[in-house]
């Protein structure tokens, strides 16, 4: 199915309703329709049509316009560089690229790219007369490419079809089941899948989406109280840092009813200050990747509230990704390929129609019967319950033995001293590979490096305790609070 | 009728559209109202009319399924006329709500 006939079912159900506004500029089912075709009439002839730029109406006019003119929506990181966004750029054709930094349109235009800027863009689509067209219902093409964030090799661009994205959508959501009070806060990228899901789940619920242009966490505080806001989706670090600003004022969030959180690890202190700010607000944590058309596992609101009873499983499974949807299935298999029995770690593989594990110019990465390899490690616990151990390339083999990463740092965050940390492996003639520790200490503490080895022992084995503890003023995260390993890597390989 | 996702159909007797979420193997005949649904440029001939004894029809945005041909369609226009499929009504698809992740 197209995602542009998710659209027209909007507008054909109820399309006088404002479904997304921002900052004073709101559209209604049946304007973001019209805008469509028009911004689509734009894009004619080309073969994607590109984006790069904040949160805004250009996000989905953009998307609904590519949609209707038959190419490929592709939302990029407008704090790229020119170079890095001209190399993204020059494999996809003539592509309309529309922008919205006034500097940035011109070095692409000089580049001899196609540019439009987004408010010229937005002007345009929306002074155009009634929708006109034939809705395309065919969910082959190409709807999105996105590029995968990198953290272990550089980006690519994933092929999400129409089929994926409105299959995800149409099995995870009801057609207008929202209350009529309820509205989103979307302050997660527009290059990242999150916010094409967003998008696209809260306009089909019939949820008003309020953009915020970046996120900042008392403009988003701020965003919350000013527009009644119901529900929101952030990434970890933007959690930590709403948590500072309530701390700071004490004034809650009361209109919030729900917040899912998802992306990145989050690390268990993080999630106990929410739960203790935020005893109201149902939490769900979320998992899937770029290649799954986002989500594809959830922990949802009582799993929370259980472990904040004190139930041991609960409390154990708060670290989990949650349970598997019921249109997707998952298996977890040895290096073999053998599936795992539950409870045994092994490489997560994942099925359904929302996946779709193929890469602009590359060959599918699917298997014969469809699995996709998420290139994450982890189990499924006899309840099936999906624990994450990260990614299956950031494993530290050291000795014959398995290491992920993550049970160290989580180890390590819990030192009162220690901000952040990022423990990654090194090359070492002995073991295969060394543990390395990259500590970023809170302001006005002190901490050496046998303190920190001393700190990992007391809940690790031998092994598992980090060979070399180096400090750093911060750590290299994405936008999105992916921390990026292979530049710590790299770093320490330089330095050593 | 040989179906296929994505295909969109339209009724005979009244306002409902419809797309193919899962489509049957086999050949299936469709209905609407008691005629049968339309292929996208169908043009109704206007002999076909309403036949309200099959029950209700179609809601916007709910899922019509059928198990035993592993048939599912999306409503994307509401109308009159009861779905059927090869004579059997099609059956609502129940959505249990997962926890609201974006």
């Amino acid at each position: 199915m197209n995602l542009l006939l998710l659209l027209d079912m909007v507008a054909a159900g109820r399309g006088d309703e404002v479904v997304v506004q921002s900052g004073d500029h709101r559209l209604t089912a049946a304007e973001l329709l019209a805008a469509a075709w028009a911004g689509a009439e734009a894009a004619a002839g080309t073969s994607a049509l590109a984006y790069v730029g904040t949160n805004g109406l250009a996000l989905p006019i953009g998307l609904f316009a590519a949609a209707a003119a038959g190419v490929p929506f592709v939302p990029l990181n407008y704090r790229l560089t020119e170079d890095q966004l001209h190399d993204l750029l020059a494999p996809l054709g003539d592509t309309l690229v529309v922008a919205d930094g006034e500097d940035q349109a011109a070095a692409l235009a000089a580049r001899g790219h196609r540019v439009l800027g987004a408010g010229e863009f937005v002007a345009a689509a929306r002074g155009a007369g009634p929708a006109a067209g034939d809705v395309p219902a065919e969910g082959e093409a190409p709807a999105v490419l996105l590029y995968t964030s990198g953290t272990t090799a550089a980006p690519k661009a994933a092929v999400l079809r129409h089929r994926h994205l409105t299959s995800y959508v149409i099995g995870t959501v009801e057609f207008g089941g929202a209350g009529p009070d309820e509205a989103v806060l979307v302050s997660v990228p527009p290059y990242h899948v999150a916010g094409l899901a967003n998008l696209l789940s809260n306009l089909y619920l019939g949820r008003r989406i309020v953009y915020l242009a970046q996120f900042d966490a008392p403009a988003w505080v701020e965003s919350v109280r000013r527009e009644s806001i119901t529900n929101a989706m952030v990434v970890p670090t933007m959690l930590a840092r709403i948590c500072d600003v309530l701390d700071e004022d004490g004034e809650g969030l009361p209109s919030l009813r729900a917040l899912s959180y998802g992306g990145a690890r989050t690390p268990a202190t993080v999630l106990q200050r929410v739960m203790a700010l935020l005893p109201d607000v149902d939490l769900t944590n979320a998992y899937g990747l770029t290649e799954t058309s986002s989500t594809i596992a959830v922990l949802g609101p009582e799993d929370h509230r259980a472990a904040r009873d004190g139930d041991p499983d609960a409390s154990a499974r708060l670290s989990s990704a949650g349970q598997v949807l019921p249109t997707v299935e998952v298996e977890v298999r040895d290096p073999l390929g053998d599936a795992q029995p539950a409870g045994e770690p092994g490489e997560i593989w994942v099925r359904g129609e929302q996946v779709s594990g193929e890469y602009a110019g590359r060959d599918a990465s699917l298997d014969d019967d469809g699995w996709f390899p998420t290139r994450d490690r982890g189990w499924v616990d006899a309840e099936g319950y999906l624990f994450i151990e990260g990614r299956s390339d950031d494993t530290i083999i050291r000795g014959g033995e398995n290491i992920a990463p993550a049970e160290i740092e989580e180890v390590l965050l819990q030192h009162p001293a220690i901000a952040q940390v990022a423990v990654v492996g090194l090359p070492d003639d002995e073991w295969g590979q060394r543990i390395a520790a990259v500590v970023v200490l809170r302001p006005d503490t002190v901490l050496d490096a046998d303190e920190v080895r001393d700190f990992a022992r007391t809940s690790l084995r031998g092994s598992k305790t980090p060979d070399v503890v180096t400090f750093a003023d911060a750590l290299p995260f994405t936008e999105t609070g992916k921390l990026l390993r292979r530049v710590v890597q790299a770093d320490l390989a330089a330095a050593t | 009728m040989k179906l296929r996702p994505g295909q969109k159909l339209h009724s005979a007797v009244c306002d409902a559209q419809v797309v193919v979420v899962k489509a049957p193997a086999g050949e299936v005949e469709l209905g609407c109202g008691g005629a049968p649904l339309l292929d996208d440029g169908q043009e109704a001939d206007g002999a076909a009319t309403l036949d309200e004894s099959l029950g209700e029809g179609p809601l916007l945005g709910k899922r019509y399924a059928d198990e035993e041909v592993g048939l599912e369609l999306l409503c994307t226009r509401a109308g009159k006329g009861a779905l059927t499929v090869d004579g059997r009504p099609l059956l609502i698809k129940g959505a249990k709500p997962l926890p609201s992740s974006d």
